[in-house]
Parts: structure tokens; sequence; C-alpha cells
């Protein structure tokens, strides 16, 4: 922590008391908390407010009685929900999508980023990098248009080369069998570029020195890579990976909403998109709440356990 | 020049062509629905275009531009985007300057931080939300897509950190200069953080520009949506009158060429800012990480 640029005075003795203090304190440090004050206001309505409104996950919630008029019903929705035929199903999609995304979100970056470092061009390297941050910074509505057409079964761009080669058109958006696969690729596509960032900028921290000592001692670029360039980065590759794990219930909602359909609910359909549908569309907010907030809860104990092991592995603070 | 063995520079051509080719990928499904904007209809209905128009004609575009519901959605989605990214930025400068200030000199200073994170940990959720929304009367107006998330914590902690980097000397010549606190923020801290501010403003017009749900939620006309809302409507629900073509006329004309040329559209703001703002939001985010 580091300290204020304002110097310590010895403080008066009238000031001593316990009052004194509080004054004191108050007359150095009123502008701060007038100036936290406008976020402070907003996240406490719009973050904080719906924390206690998630109170309709026990309840049966009637928008004429409001949320502490409406009965309580007690784990009720709950049980309704684990009644539903397709939760066992929805439930697994969205742990099958979300790990094979995480796994792959670290792997291809990581991969990425150690091939970029090893060329010298750097304006090669620059172009590189400004084209693959694009589709980091386009949406899913945008993208989701994009890939409709391009992946379509009918004369999609993507389908004509592949049927260059023979092969049968591929309905990549309407079958069960690839609309796994293409979400996922189409996910590490999007993202593999700005997450390698952290690990570009760890990778050019690495001092030269060390490359020109163990070329000295014999060692060939596989032996540097190896031995220098992946313990610089394995601090940073602790830290993502065990982020990675509190976010397996995120399988990614903007993406699979733009880019799913009926005919693949059975393999793509998540927690977040049966809760829009279901919850939101259906009417049904106690129960969209109930499958909201069990959700939150296990991805808050996920976070909060990675959260631990990084202080304890790594020291690592956010703030 | 170092001794290079012959299997590594088979390696460094091998390396180059595959990170061309990635960089080609990433790019390649936006030039061909750029293209296909630019192509006649009939070569877009025969599947005939790479990534090179086919039949050059503005015609999508012109439809599209004469298009008044496309036009009001591209107006409202600049509208949102300003008036979200200004709020936004000041909110989270005022409160990143105060949470910069260490536990000693600002007692209450670790209690707000965590004010301010825990939501990064726990929602109330969607439906919770939209009542909050809709109690406080911002349902179905502009506010409703810039007020609830103004106070963005990641970019306040990204600020505060960069907050964090500005020399204590500085600070301490103001103050002996006779400048308080807010003399300090506008005058010293804001100058000499303009990365930082150009960092997460980039991340907040992006955000607003690319934000399509909560226009979705809650605003009930489509003639208010913004254009991320607009686009997606026309896109997942093929709303053939939204997407500006008379309902006779769809039977014989191809929406694609139109439909490229809204996406297309729709992308082009980002597209021309982000290579522009790359080197701060890489030195941002460099300098964000570092830990306090």
């Amino acid at each position: 922590m580091r300290e204020t640029g304002i110097p310590t005075v010895p403080a008066p003795s009238v000031t001593r008391t316990r009052s004194g203090r509080f004054v004191s304190y108050c007359r150095r440090t009123w502008p701060l908390h007038l100036l936290l004050l406008p976020a402070f206001l907003i996240t406490l309505t719009y973050q904080y407010f719906p924390m206690l409104g998630a109170v309709i996950a026990f309840k049966d919630y009637k928008p004429w009685l409001g949320i502490w008029g409406s009965d309580w019903v007690g784990l009720e929705q709950f049980r309704y929900l684990f009644s539903f035929p397709d939760i066992k199903q929805i439930m697994w999609n969205t742990i099958v999508i979300a790990v094979q995304k995480q796994i792959l979100s670290i792997v291809v970056p990581v991969l990425f980023a150690l091939l970029l470092n090893e060329v010298s061009r750097a304006a090669f390297k620059k172009t590189v990098q400004t084209l693959v941050y694009l589709p980091h910074f386009l949406s899913w509505v945008i993208l989701g248009g994009i890939f409709v057409d391009v992946l379509s079964v009918q004369g999609g761009i993507v389908n004509r080369f592949i049927g260059m080669f023979g092969a049968d058109p591929i309905f990549f958006l309407g079958s069960n069998h690839w609309f796994r696969p293409t979400i996922i690729l189409t996910d590490i596509w999007k993202e593999f570029g700005f997450a390698a960032i952290v690990f570009l900028s760890a990778l050019t921290s690495v001092n030269p020195n060390l490359y020109e000592a163990s070329e000295i001692d014999g060692a060939n670029r596989w032996k540097q890579a190896v031995h220098i360039t992946l313990p610089a980065i394995m601090p940073i590759l602790v830290v993502v990976s065990t982020l990675a794990l509190g976010r397996i219930l995120n399988a990614g909602f903007d993406q699979i909403y733009n880019l799913y359909n009926p005919l693949v609910y059975q393999t793509g359909d998540i927690i977040d998109t049966f809760v829009y549908r279901v919850g939101l569309e259906g009417g049904q907010f106690s129960f969209g709440t109930a499958v909201g907030l069990l959700k939150s809860i296990i991805g808050f104990a996920l976070i909060v356990t990675c959260y631990r092991i990084l202080y304890k592995v790594a020291d690592y603070r956010i703030f | 020049m170092l001794y290079r063995s012959p299997s590594y520079k088979l390696f460094t051509i091998c390396n180059y062509i595959l990170l061309g080719l990635v960089s080609l990928l990433c790019i390649l499904p936006v030039v061909h629905v750029f293209a296909v904007s630019l192509s006649s209809r009939a070569a877009a209905t025969a599947n005939i275009v790479n990534f090179w128009p086919v039949g050059w004609t503005t015609d999508a575009y012109a439809q599209t531009l004469a298009n008044a519901h496309f036009l009001r959605a591209l107006y409202i989605g600049v509208e949102r985007t300003v008036l979200g990214t200004a709020i936004s930025i000041t909110l989270v400068l005022l409160a990143a300057y105060s949470l910069s200030k260490s536990d000693r000199y600002f007692a209450g200073r670790t209690a707000y931080a965590w004010f301010f994170v825990i939501p990064m940990l726990f929602g109330g959720g969607l439906i919770p939300t939209y009542l909050v929304v809709k109690d406080t009367g911002l349902l179905n107006s502009i506010w409703a897509l810039v007020i609830p998330g103004a106070v963005n914590a990641y970019l306040l902690i990204l600020m505060l950190n960069f907050f964090r980097t500005v020399p204590v000397e500085l600070e301490e010549a103001a103050l002996i200069d006779g400048a308080g606190h807010f003399t300090t923020l506008f005058r010293i801290y804001l100058p000499v953080s303009m990365a930082g501010i150009a960092t997460i403003s980039l991340f907040e017009m992006v955000g607003h520009w690319n934000s399509w749900f909560d226009g979705m939620i809650y605003l009930k006309s489509t003639n208010d949506y913004p254009l991320a809302t607009f686009l997606q409507s026309i896109i997942a629900k093929e709303d053939f009158n939204l997407a500006g073509i008379r309902g006779e006329d769809v039977a014989n004309i191809s929406s694609r060429t139109v439909k490229a040329s809204q996406i297309f559209i729709g992308a082009l703001p980002i597209m021309a800012v982000y290579p522009f703002l790359q080197k701060y939001f890489v030195k941002g985010i460099v300098l964000g990480s570092v830990k306090g």
C-alpha cells in the first residue's frame, strides 16, 4: 500500500479525544466520501436492491401483489426446477460447453502468444495483433448475423469450401451433432487474440540476457522455450486458469441466444437461455429468479474458492 | 546475427505462414459479409460471392439508409453510447480517485472497495434487476440503458490501479501549493492518466454500442431500440418489415444483401475505432493489472 502525499502533521492536543479525531477525519476525507457518493448510490440501487428482490425465489410472485405482498412458498420453485424433465440435460449442456470453452480459452491464447513471441519483425507482429483483436470487440449480435450467413447449410461460404473437397454440406447451427463444437470454436475464434494480451505482456518482460546466456550454454530454441519462456508466463497462467474455474457455469448467454434455435435445444440449451425463455418470456418470475439464484450461489462459491486458492498459492489480490 | 539452425529457419517460415493464416481467419468472415453487402441480389442468392463483391452495387446500403426505422435505431445507438460513456466514465473517475488513497489515510476505503466488488461476484439476477429498473421508473426510456450499469467495477479497479501509478511527488507538490482533493484530481490525476481514461472509455463505448439485451427487455416499443437491439431483432426473428423490405417484395428479393449491409454498418464504428486505441488498451490492461 503506497503512502498518500499528505504530510503527517503532529495533531494538536485538542484533537486527541475520540470525537475530536472523528471531526478531523471528516474534515480531511469528506471530499473523498462525496466523490464516491454517486457511484455508491447507483450500485446500491441497481446491484444491492436486486439482491434483496431475489427473495421472490422463495415466493409465488404476482406482479399485482408486489414483492413483499406475494405468498411465501419456501423451496417450491427449486422442487419445481428439479421436476423439469429437461433440467439434467440443460445442466449437462452448460457444464460441457463451459468447461471446453474455458480449457481452450487458455491453451489457444498461450500457444498463440508463444508463436507470436518468436516473430522478430515488429510490423508483422503488430498487424497480426490488430487483426486477431477485432472479433473480441464485435458483439454476438453482429457475429451471430455473420456466422448464420457464413455457416449456412444452403451455400454458406464454409460449406462451399468443404464442398470443394467433395464432402456433404454440414448443418453447423441446426444439428445436435455439430452445434456444440461450432459454439466452442466460434467462441475461441472471437476471444483467443484478446486473451493472449496478458501472456504476451508477460513474455515481453522476460530479460533478454537469459536467452543469450542460455545460448552460450548451448540451449536450442526449444529448450529456451521450455526453460525460460514457459516459467516466465507460469504465474499469470496460474491466475488465469484458477479464475477460469469460477466460470464453469457460464456457457455464454449472448452467443448461444444469438445462434441457437429449437432444433438444437437438446445440446445447446443452457441454464441462462432456459431462465430467459421460461422465466422472463414465460412470465414465471419466481421460477426464473430461483434458477438464476441457484446458479449465482454456485458461481459465487466457485469464485470465492478460486480466490482463496490464488491468495494462498500465488498471493494474488484483485485490489 | 546469432547462428540459427536450419530447423529453426524452417520453423520460422511455418510460423509466419501459420500466424498469417490465423489472422486472415479472424477477418475473413467480416470481409465476406462486406463483399455480400456490395454484391447484386442475384449474385448473393446464387451463393457465388466470396471475398470480393460480384455485380458491384450499393443498392443494399441505399435501401438500409433510406429505412427510417434503421436510422432511428442508429441515432439511439449513438445517443446511448455517448450518454452512457459520459456518465459512466465520470462516476468511475470520481470513485477511483477516492479508492486509490491508502487505507491509513482514508479509513473505510477497503469497505467501499468491497462494496463495489461484491456485485461482480454475486448478483440478484435478471428478474429482480428488471423489477428494480421498473420500480425506479426507468422502463421504456433511454435511462434504463445507461443508469443501471453505469458503475462498472472492472473498469473501476483498472482505473484505481492506474491512479496508483501517479507519482506521489506530483501530489505532494500540489498539496504544498494548497490544492485540495478536487484540484488534485482534476489538475494532477486526470491530465497524467489520459492513457487509462482512453482505455476505460474505449471499453465503455464498445460495451454500450454492443449492448442489445437490456434494450430488448427494458424497452417495449421497437421504435426505441438502439442499433444493437434492432439488429438482434432482425437477425434473430427474420422480421422482414423491420429490415425495410415491403411484404410483397419478400418473395422475389433476397434480404441477404440488405442484412449484410446492416451488419456491416453495425460493426463499422468499432472497426474504425479500435486499431487507434490499441496501444492504449494494451498498455492500460498491463498497467491495470499491476498489483496494488
